[in-house]
């Protein structure tokens, strides 16, 4: 059992792009992906970055392709969306070097805020997908990815889900291929998109996905397994796991290709079973397809759009086994909170004191939408806050707005929230944005980015300097503040959202996680100058709880912040031993 | 082997993963296959964590199915209680009494609920409670909750104590090794 290993699946991924001979690894951190990119940058062959999005990071992976090299892009479902532009245009391109592009799905929304179905994508923008089951196939199914890129001269996108990126299994380790760069021709016809190239290219596009058509009925990631033929499944993915386990006996057709599926095979096993299940989770795609077909199938007639499955499910759907379950009594939920010593809770406690609205965006900080701090209106998308705090402005005018500031992570205004600047300078706005810079991309487990100074690799870069960009982009009014100091914050929010000119406030401190070794001498409440009134609750410091109407001060989750000392009237709230 | 089920439930923040992570390496050691999955909301602290591990001849699923658990094995009260009906009849649920407050009990919105061990130890299975947290302050570091209740489960499974030290040893990073394969014994031998 030496060589084998338990891997996440994002590991088996990266292990997999590894041995495939990649070179060029591409992403923007984003649950459940980004561990795909962290695994790659530990190997020395491997070239790996973060890109700013993942729309340049799959032109930056485009372009390495077609240079010659092997190239992997990942990203998170709605990281699809932001680089959908490039990725229905290198369809038509194709590929030098193989160009496996790695799109994770959330059902269930784990930490998200939607449930898209990526095959919708590989559907429409006529790119081939392998969907794995587990972390062994994650790691083989990249290889295999690779080998049709560079036979049918495409890209492939290989679709992932939560319970495959951040599940762990066993994994058969083999050698790397090394495989050498392609020579790169100049070919205008081939990589120019303007209308008549792009027309003869179209041509191409189907044509591949003909033939990719003909040819999947026999590729070997598509498996049969006939067993009792009173039940037959069509599965993939996960779901393919919990058919196994609820229904042992029953006859199984595994896609390990999603786009396109083998029409023969699919025939054939319909052929042979009495009555015929889709189990895929998110949307009905493969069922609509063999529908289209006239094959007679049970689909979402009895499973759910919503969510994740589980062979609880497939049990009770397809066996209408009527499953005992105790049904939990209702307890208290538990939301995943800021954390103690997060920098960024000083900022909302100032903004619900001062009764302002503010549109919110992707990252930690989201959290700051939920009671006691309620300090968010919106979140849409990355970057969205900026755009969106313009869009009111311009829809309810001067006065309303002075209410009003966006929120936005260092990260997520790197990502897409300068442009939504650029928009409100360009447009004359007034608006106040917040830029909460914790100087790492929180959310995801502090990846780096152009902001911090150092790449995935570790090194040491230019750190792009946040209060010069404001003000080359137009912003005069722009300040930084302690988010630890509350009465600081306040003014700042206060002078600058009433200027009628657009400001921004950089509210910097460290992520609270980011320094392990920092020494954390926790506070403490001097029960004698506490008068019990409970302001400090209103941080919402999972580290201050009531116990029995007194306020105290839980050890093993303070960080020693001391922001709470800073919000006492009555000097309550001291460091221990002090 | 029948596929051994087992559920480690706490907050985000307490190290469960880690715990499922040396679960996992003593499963491989054994020559067993085995699934691990954590299943989360967000990558923050503080949320409800649950982590399920299956190991045995062939395992096809990475989540263990609701009333099949053979262990669970919680670091907070509250959740034990959440992710019970996991657990099979007759199953084990080792609960360590440690309490951390939810958000909604904290702004006054729920109740922590006072009776949680009588509760568990009213359905139809083995329950064993422990204060980990005194066992870790006792070595030193709060931290190590985690690692006496794992000495704890070690206990009650049929698997060698040297493996398990071994699946520590390559799981925790190398400095902690030793506070760790304390608070191994200290709950092993509780």
């Amino acid at each position: 059992m030496a060589d084998k290993k338990l891997m996440l699946g994002n590991e088996a991924v990266a292990r997999g792009a590894y041995e495939a001979g990649v070179t060029v690894a591409v992403a923007y951190p984003g649950t459940p992906s980004t561990e795909i990119t962290e695994f790659v940058a530990k190997y020395d062959e491997v070239y790996a970055q973060w890109s700013p999005n993942e729309k340049v990071a799959l032109e930056v992976g485009i372009g390495s392709s077609i240079s010659g090299a092997r190239t992997m892009v990942a990203m998170k479902h709605v990281g699809v969306n932001v680089a959908a532009d490039p990725l229905f245009t290198v369809s038509y391109t194709g590929i030098n070097g193989g160009l496996v592009i790695l799109a994770a799905d959330d059902p269930g929304m784990h930490s998200s805020q939607n449930e898209q179905d990526s095959r919708f994508y590989a559907k429409s923008a006529h790119i081939p997908m392998l969907e794995p089951s587990d972390s062994s196939e994650a790691k083989e199914f990249v290889k295999e990815a690779f080998d049709i890129s560079e036979k049918y001269d495409t890209p492939v996108m290989i679709r992932l889900t939560t319970r495959i990126s951040h599940s762990q299994s066993l994994v058969q380790l083999n050698d790397r291929t090394d495989v050498a760069l392609k020579e790169y021709v100049k070919d205008f016809k081939k990589n120019v998109m303007m209308p008549g190239m792009a027309r003869a290219r179209h041509i191409v596009v189907e044509k591949r996905m003909n033939q990719i058509e003909e040819d999947c009925n026999t590729f070997s990631c598509n498996t049969v397994e006939m067993n009792d033929t009173s039940i037959g499944v069509i599965t993939s993915g996960v779901p393919y796991q919990y058919v196994k386990e609820a229904l042992p006996n029953a006859s199984v057709l595994k896609l390990g290709m999603v786009h396109p599926i083998p029409k023969k095979v699919i025939e054939d096993f319909a052929n042979k079973v009495d009555t015929l299940y889709i189990v895929e989770e998110l949307e009905p795609i493969f069922e609509e397809q063999i529908k289209s077909w006239g094959i007679e199938v049970i689909g979402k007639e009895i499973f759910t759009v919503q969510g994740e499955y589980s062979a609880n499910l497939v049990e009770e759907k397809i066996n209408e086994h009527k499953l005992n379950l105790a049904v939990p009594k209702q307890l208290p939920v538990r939301p995943p909170v800021m954390c103690p010593g997060c920098p960024h809770r000083g900022v909302y406690y100032v903004l619900n004191k001062l009764k302002k609205h503010a549109t919110g965006d992707i990252g930690c900080y989201t959290l700051g939408a939920l009671p006691p701090l309620e300090g968010i209106d919106t979140c849409v998308c990355m970057g969205a806050s900026v755009g969106m705090l313009h869009g009111m402005e311009k829809a309810r005018g001067k006065e309303f707005i002075k209410d009003w500031v966006g929120i936005i992570g260092d990260s997520t205004f790197v990502h897409s929230g300068i442009t939504g600047l650029v928009d409100i300078v360009y447009n004359k706005g007034i608006s106040t944005v917040i830029i909460l810079d914790n100087s790492t991309t929180g959310m995801t487990g502090h990846q780096d980015n152009p902001a911090t100074g150092k790449t995935l690799k570790g090194e040491d870069t230019h750190v792009l300097n946040l209060v010069e960009l404001s003000h080359s982009i137009g912003i005069n009014s722009v300040r930084v503040v302690n988010p630890f100091n509350p009465e600081e914050v306040e003014t700042a929010v206060k002078e600058e959202t009433m200027k009628e000119e657009p400001s921004v406030i950089i509210a910097s401190a460290p992520c609270e996680l980011l320094d392990k070794k920092r020494k954390r001498v926790p506070y403490r409440i001097n029960v004698d100058a506490c008068k019990n009134c409970k302001m400090c609750m209103k941080l919402g410091c999972p580290a201050i709880q009531n116990k029995d109407g007194k306020m105290i001060i839980n050890d093993t989750l303070c960080s020693g912040c001391g922001l709470c000392s800073n919000i006492c009237k009555f000097g309550a709230i001291v460091k221990d031993g002090e | 082997m029948e596929t051994k089920n087992i559920l480690v439930v706490g907050v985000g923040g307490q190290g469960t993963l880690l715990t499922s992570r040396i679960l996992g390496n003593l499963a491989i050691h054994s020559g067993y296959d085995v699934k691990l999955s954590e299943v989360h909301g967000m990558s923050q602290r503080g949320g409800s964590v649950v982590t399920h591990i299956r190991y045995g001849d062939k395992v096809y699923s990475p989540l263990v199915e609701i009333g099949k658990a053979d262990i669970i094995l919680a670091f907070e009260k509250l959740e034990a209680l959440r992710w019970r009906h996991y657990l099979k009849k007759d199953g084990l649920i080792i609960v360590n009494t440690q309490e951390i407050d939810p958000m909604p009990v904290i702004i006054g919105a729920a109740e922590y609920p006072e009776d949680i061990i009588e509760q568990l130890k009213k359905e139809d299975n083995k329950v064993i409670v422990a204060d980990a947290l005194k066992e870790a302050r006792k070595i030193g570091n709060f931290r190590v909750v985690n690692t006496v209740l794992l000495g704890l489960l070690a206990k009650n499974l049929d698997e060698d104590k040297d493996k398990w030290e071994t699946a520590i040893s390559q799981t925790v990073p190398n400095k902690t090794i030793d506070v760790n394969v304390k608070a191994f014994e200290a709950g092993y031998n509780l």
